[in-house]
């Protein structure tokens, strides 16, 4: 969110109104907000049996699989762990690991 | 103000034919307003139209209960609408008909008069013969008779708010303003 | 220049002198018209503007709503049940602070289908957060259109017209267009701060949690009061260029009155005219048009009633189950400031005609009447 932050006299941290935008507005990207805290089950592609389908690609409702040198490459900044990518994969190539395990 | 109330059916151009002579109005420099009444329209059934003029702005906005002249383009309206009611007294009625205005029993507190607006129009080739667009030859008649517009601003009117067969909308207003 | 049109062709020709950029819109009975000629002017190259055909009103409005996000003037114009469908996404469009601006042709609730005249639908609208105006005439209709542009474009906020289907908006009168090169002059090009820039990505509207919520609304009411203000600033910039000055309210006769009406839309032309004759038999009355229902104009209305001993308030409108809103609304503000007593009638209700007469039956009654009334259902047939 595009919102300031400033000391009041007690030298605390605080934002109001002031320090707001009209709008519910972020600065630039929300790529900062990082969401692989929010994962407990992890997904990891078998390239052996990945066929370069992309349907995982097509499905990831984050996006957070992305194609590097034309294979499907999951981006574990964003990745959630809903595991569709496993679900939908064709060829079972995706695995679930738990994870803190 | 002056007031004037048409009495058509749905399709003959009641309302075109208030919006005619209020442009012609305006092209007289008079301030207008002119509207349907605001019913469902169909083809054949009894509608109303309405045209104020005056020389400021027209504030009021509800329909006209007691108007000045009234228009009826269809005569056979007559037997089933009551086209004299809220009329003023010695106000006048201008009908589309083939016969004589003392044909009409409407009471003798108005002044009658006929034009076969309906001739002129198929003459012009306006409409159908079983349906003819009658609108601007009974607008011709009616300043005629009340002389409130004059018949160039009629035809700079029908110039301004009639789409097609402007040239034929134009001689049929004449050729009713001279015939009455 | 001076041209004939009906209210309608007013709403799009104001449009088009704003030199809208998108027109998103759906066609309903009695609003149809605006967008058709809006279309034919797009078409005819009198307007370059981006004319989207969609599925519904809350498509519509949703599309409204991203081109105002990207920085684009948008236009969409609704009535009745459109404008209940587009309620989700009015609500967006105010507190995404999108200066969008709308035309609503007042047209009663269905069931029973009615395509007549009744402020219904765009008073349940009222808490939106959109500034509501209520036009009264067809030069209203446009000039309104581009005095609000200029005003919710400096506070942010949607701006809803509204004006009384078939006594407005398919009634032929005389409206005087400005050249667009004045308007020009008057309403410079929308480029805001916060926009949807692929090149200054930005992501709005995300999640608000009661941290911030509450800040963004209390930001939302200070342009609202801001508004008030602008209203009558831009207002007076208008009237340098046309002669013709809107403000929130206007008081007709109210100055010496012992009876003031208030009412708003069409019915206050009328009412006008009434008071005229009304003051022909030596009936002190004045008329109180509220031309602008949100931002509400207390002080003003304050102001033009403070020497008046009652109060009629003409609803073409109920809030069922307490009523009228233009009376619930005039009573509030009067509360704590003042004692004059105010008596609500309702008239016009689903499009019946107010006539003159009618409104001289309720100065004769108010005047007759000791204790006020609430609600006076005036002409129901029971």
């Amino acid at each position: 969110m595009l919102i300031k932050f400033r000391t009041d006299k007690k030298g605390v941290k605080i934002s109001g109104a002031k320090d707001m935008p009209p709008m519910p507005a972020s600065l630039g990207l929300m790529n900062w907000n990082k969401t692989s805290s929010w994962r407990n089950l992890k997904p990891i592609i078998d390239y052996e049996k990945c066929i370069d389908c992309f349907i995982c690609w097509k499905f990831c409702p984050e996006p957070a699989i992305k194609i590097v040198d034309e294979r499907p490459v999951i981006d574990y900044d964003f990745c959630k762990g809903c595991m569709l990518c496993a679900e939908e994969c064709p060829k079972d190539a995706i695995a679930t690991e738990v994870e803190g395990k | 103000m002056i007031e004037i109330r048409m009495h058509g059916r749905g399709g003959q151009g009641a309302v075109k034919a208030s919006f005619v002579l209020a442009e012609a109005a305006f092209q007289g420099g008079k301030y207008v307003q002119a509207f349907p009444r605001f019913g469902v329209e169909r083809r054949g059934a009894p509608v109303e139209a309405f045209t104020r003029i005056d020389d400021k702005p027209v504030q009021i906005r509800s329909q006209i209960y007691y108007p000045d002249a009234v228009i009826v383009l269809d005569q056979t309206l007559i037997e089933v609408v009551d086209v004299t009611k809220g009329l003023k007294k010695g106000g006048c009625i201008l009908i589309n008909s083939d016969k004589k205005p003392k044909k009409y029993d409407l009471g003798n507190e108005y002044n009658i008069y006929t034009i076969d607006a309906t001739k002129i129009a198929v003459e012009n080739n306006l409409g159908s013969r079983a349906a003819p667009i009658v609108n601007t030859a009974i607008v011709g008649a009616f300043v005629k008779i009340t002389g409130i517009v004059k018949l160039d601003d009629v035809k700079k009117g029908i110039e301004n708010s009639i789409p097609r067969n402007k040239e034929e909308n134009k001689k049929a207003a004449t050729q009713a303003f001279n015939s009455i | 220049m001076k041209k004939t049109m009906i209210g309608n062709h007013a709403a799009s020709w104001g449009a088009q002198l704003s030199r809208v950029q998108v027109i998103a819109a759906y066609p309903i009975t009695p609003q149809t018209l605006i967008v058709e000629k809006l279309s034919e002017i797009v078409a005819d190259g009198e307007l370059d503007a981006k004319f989207i055909k969609v599925e519904s009103e809350h498509s519509a409005m949703s599309a409204c709503i991203g081109a105002s996000a990207t920085g684009a003037r948008a236009y969409t114009a609704t009535s009745a049940q459109g404008l209940a469908l587009m309620h989700e996404m009015l609500h967006w469009a105010a507190l995404a602070r999108l200066p969008i601006v709308m035309t609503n042709v007042n047209r009663a609730m269905a069931p029973g289908w009615s395509i007549w005249a009744d402020q219904n639908d765009s008073l349940s609208q009222r808490d939106t957060g959109m500034m509501h105006i209520f036009a009264s005439s067809s030069q209203d209709i446009l000039d309104s259109t581009i005095i609000s542009y200029k005003v919710s474009e400096q506070v942010l906020l949607p701006t809803l017209i509204s004006f009384d289907a078939f006594f407005l908006s398919h009634t032929m009168e005389v409206v005087d267009m400005p050249p667009i090169t004045d308007v020009d002059k008057f309403l410079p090009p929308y480029n805001p701060e916060y926009k949807l820039d692929v090149n200054n990505p930005r992501s709005f509207g995300a999640l608000t949690s009661e941290e911030h919520y509450y800040e963004f609304r209390y930001k939302m009411q200070n342009a609202m009061d801001d508004a008030v203000g602008l209203i009558k600033k831009e207002g007076r910039e208008f009237e340098k260029l046309t002669g013709r000055y809107y403000d929130l309210v206007h008081s007709y006769k109210c100055e010496d009155a012992d009876l003031i009406f208030v009412t708003s839309g069409t019915i206050a032309e009328t009412t006008n005219v009434a008071v005229d004759e009304l003051r022909k038999d030596g009936k002190k009355v004045g008329n109180l048009k509220i031309r602008v229902i949100r931002p509400y104009p207390k002080q003003d209305i304050l102001k033009a009633v403070k020497n008046c001993s009652k109060i009629a308030v003409i609803d073409r409108n109920i809030s069922c189950g307490y009523h009228g809103i233009f009376a619930q609304e005039l009573k509030g503000a009067l509360y704590n400031e003042s004692d004059i007593p105010v008596w609500g009638y309702l008239a016009g209700i689903g499009g019946r005609d107010v006539k003159v007469d009618d409104i001289k039956e309720i100065a004769d009654e108010t005047f007759k009447s000791k204790k006020p009334v609430d609600m006076i259902m005036k002409g129901v047939k029971i």
